[in-house]
């Protein structure tokens, strides 16, 4: 079941990217070029998913266990390093570059596109030194 | 100054909610993270008993625009990186999420609806990095 679950949880993901618009690297770029001709729009998808993510994480604090009776597994770091803001910075750099991030690239690798499949296959190349290197 | 023509606030709004509902189903009756980068990243690491569930989390994000277009034609997507800078971002974007434990979903969107401190401050730092490197390379190229 809850193979399931996780699979229809990143369809309905992937569709919000999709419609959202988010899959095309301009709309990224537009939102992020604030001194130049912005688009707010990422700014609402951003605001729509906390809208329903803010009842659902706080739902989810008072309980130990989910609904299909797996671990509550929400994060339990709070700390503000630097390895959390150097990675930020790296990522922002490399988001701005090329317009993709993790989720939107994923969800692009079965379009009409090469870009897509390059970037993702870059990317993975990046996680896998970043573990190789921890 | 606003780009009216390029903003599209209904389906922003619309696509940001059911990421939303993605969101909470996955830690509601999975009672997991849907953050992507941390997903992928684990995979690559090792194989365990998180793996399986996390393979169909991608797989549904991988076939999302394969439903899509049984429903519509996927939408236009104007790509601007050349190869090379495809492969630098891939990289940038693979250390620094794996580094940061988390991306736009993990941390913008999970990370804030915890109302998560960290995760804001990696939120405003991706996102400032993002909009200073936007006209840096502009008038590097231009």
């Amino acid at each position: 079941m809850r193979l399931l679950t996780a699979f229809v949880s990143g369809l309905i993901f992937g569709l919000g990217l999709i419609i959202s618009g988010m899959t095309n690297p301009a709309k990224v770029i537009g939102f992020l070029d604030i001194f130049g001709h912005w688009d707010p729009s990422l700014g609402l998808v951003m605001g729509g998913a906390i809208l329903v993510g803010v009842f659902a994480f706080g739902y989810a604090k008072s309980r130990k266990t989910s609904l299909l009776g797996n671990t509550m597994q929400l994060p339990t770091s709070h700390s503000i390093d630097k390895k959390l803001l150097g990675g930020s910075l790296l990522f922002g750099i490399g988001w701005g570059l090329a317009g993709y991030c993790p989720g939107p690239a994923i969800a692009s690798l079965l379009s009409d596109y090469t870009q897509p499949l390059i970037f993702t296959a870059a990317m993975l190349g990046g996680m896998w030194v970043s573990s190789k290197l921890s | 100054m606003i780009a009216w023509a390029n903003f599209t606030p209904i389906p922003a709004f619309v696509g940001g909610l059911l990421i939303g509902v993605a969101a909470a189903m996955l830690i509601l009756l999975n009672g997991r993270i849907a953050g992507v980068s941390g997903i992928l990243g684990r995979l690559l690491q090792s194989w365990g008993k998180e793996s399986a569930w996390s393979v169909l989390f991608i797989l549904g994000l991988v076939l999302a625009p394969w439903f899509y277009s049984l429903a519509a034609p996927l939408p236009e997507a104007q790509i601007e990186a050349g190869h090379a800078r495809l492969i630098i971002a891939g990289l940038l974007v693979g250390i620094g999420t794996r580094l940061a434990s988390g991306c736009t979903s993990g941390h913008g969107v999970c990370g804030l609806s915890r109302l998560s401190l960290r995760s804001l401050a990696a939120t405003i730092t991706f996102m400032l990095a993002g909009i200073v490197t936007v006209p840096v390379v502009r008038h590097l190229l231009a």
